[in-house]
């Protein structure tokens, strides 16, 4: 396949970056698209062009690092994969591949493609924890008894990678979807419930200081969640939210 | 305004749903104009009369519509500051409906309306009780409504800023259940509901409009 990819460059944080155009060729159907990517940055560097910079870390859609933005979506064209998982033959020969950076103020680019995203760790950090008290006390998460239904929701909402894609997607840049999955996580367990009320609040408010934007139910954020994290998870957070809220 | 982006989300559904209930209960005094004028002259003559819909319910109407669009326009100008750098391709209609991503679009037209509803019904309205104060005439409103919709442009507008809430409605009705926290086994039963009634109401408001507007010939 021969491509054509416009590519966003940026030098650095500061920097005013702009789309720049690389044509590609010989790239074969069963490569993965960060493997395009590589044979890019290996023909730049041949050319003696500064490499692509972008986020990669286990190429096999658990860790959440890759990020791209491509054709005007979230990890490409491909349902519930990560930008790793999606392969070139999701593309036809001649094409043109727009690839940007996921655009947040919350996430604002480092380099190139890669974006800082550490404003989901402090949310994260706000109260997406339980704490245990680890005096030798601790009970085994195993002999506490939980529905399976339940148990179920907390998993499938543990499954999120905080890719970040949910934000990227939406078109006011908000964050519900992560921030919701891990208020989820925890509310639907016994062990959470402990902190269900603090844990709302903080990360919320950590949500809303991060500047992202107000969620307006349009859903986009669902469907290209590489991990098929639900809005059902939204409609709890907003619950939990008005609970605690009423609580203190 | 709100501080809490959860709080603001659910201060628009509660305002939106209230407009919804309102909407449903003026399009059911407006739909007697077809089968009855002094029923529509009695329902019109008690609601322009009655203190508590005046100086009770009405403030309150007053109060949910400007929160509403306040409140819109707010969350849009946040929502805007929170992607300072524009993506140059953005596929928008791959993973939402227009109506969603839309819903400043269609508000801001229903708004526009609203200008002109007031223009036509309130402010003469007004006027009539409260600046001239004329005498009380309990059978004057269904030939004032009658007058208003002889002209074509008028019905036309009228027509489409309907077409313009029912996208907004298509949206705004299920999302606001959604805003309030209810996402269960209900929900599509919910969403069905929402849907047609996003679609009968702007449409009975148009027959309504119709009717007269061809009645009037």
């Amino acid at each position: 396949m021969n491509l054509t990819l416009k590519i966003w460059r940026q030098a650095n944080a500061q920097a005013t970056g702009s789309m720049e155009t690389y044509p590609i060729e010989n790239v074969s159907p069963d490569m993965s698209f960060l493997e395009m990517m590589d044979v890019l940055n290996e023909q730049l560097i041949q050319q003696g062009i500064d490499p692509v910079a972008f986020d990669h870390d286990c190429r096999e859609g658990i860790c959440g690092m890759c990020s791209m933005f491509i054709n005007g979506e979230a990890h490409g064209p491909d349902r519930l994969v990560t930008t790793c998982q999606l392969h070139m033959r999701k593309f036809k020969d001649g094409d043109t591949i727009t690839i940007e950076p996921f655009r947040a103020k919350a996430f604002p680019v480092v380099k190139d493609l890669a974006v800082d995203r550490s404003a989901f760790d402090r949310v994260q950090h706000a109260g997406g924890f339980v704490s245990v008290n680890t005096s030798g006390n601790t009970q085994d998460a195993n002999a506490i008894p939980i529905e399976k239904h339940d148990a179920d929701r907390a998993f499938d909402a543990a499954t999120c990678i905080g890719c970040g894609a949910c934000v990227a997607t939406c078109k006011n840049a908000s964050a519900m979807l992560f921030v919701s999955a891990k208020v989820s996580q925890y509310a639907l367990l016994p062990q959470g419930k402990v902190e269900a009320t603090d844990r709302v609040l903080n990360m919320v408010k950590q949500m809303d200081e991060e500047g992202f934007g107000n969620c307006t139910n349009t859903g986009a954020c669902e469907v290209e969640c590489p991990k098929g994290i639900s809005l059902e998870n939204i409609a709890r957070m907003n619950r939990e939210y008005l609970s605690a809220s009423l609580k203190v | 305004m709100i501080p809490s982006s959860i709080a603001r989300k659910v201060a628009m559904a509660l305002s939106g749903l209230f407009l919804v209930v309102f909407l449903g209960q003026h399009f059911t005094i407006n739909l007697t104009s077809v089968f009855s004028r002094s029923v529509f002259n009695e329902l019109s003559h008690f609601m322009g009369t009655n203190p508590l819909v005046q100086f009770i319910l009405q403030p309150i109407l007053i109060f949910g519509v400007v929160f509403h669009f306040v409140m819109g326009f707010v969350l849009e100008l946040q929502n805007r500051a929170a992607r300072n750098n524009k993506y140059s391709t953005y596929k928008g209609s791959a993973n939402a409906n227009w109506m969603s991503r839309n819903m400043i679009l269609s508000g801001a037209v229903v708004l526009s309306f609203l200008g002109l509803h007031f223009y036509d019904f309130w402010l003469p309205e007004m006027n009539y009780k409260y600046i001239e104060v004329l005498p009380e005439d309990p059978n004057r409103y269904y030939e004032e409504l009658v007058h208003k919709f002889v002209s074509p442009v008028r019905v036309g507008l009228y027509t489409l800023s309907f077409v313009f809430l029912a996208l907004h409605l298509l949206h705004g009705f299920g999302s606001s259940f959604q805003s309030m926290g209810l996402n269960n086994k209900y929900t599509p039963a919910i969403k069905t509901f929402t849907k047609i009634y996003a679609i009968a109401i702007p449409v009975g408001f148009v027959f309504i409009a119709l009717f007269h507007h061809l009645n009037a010939f």
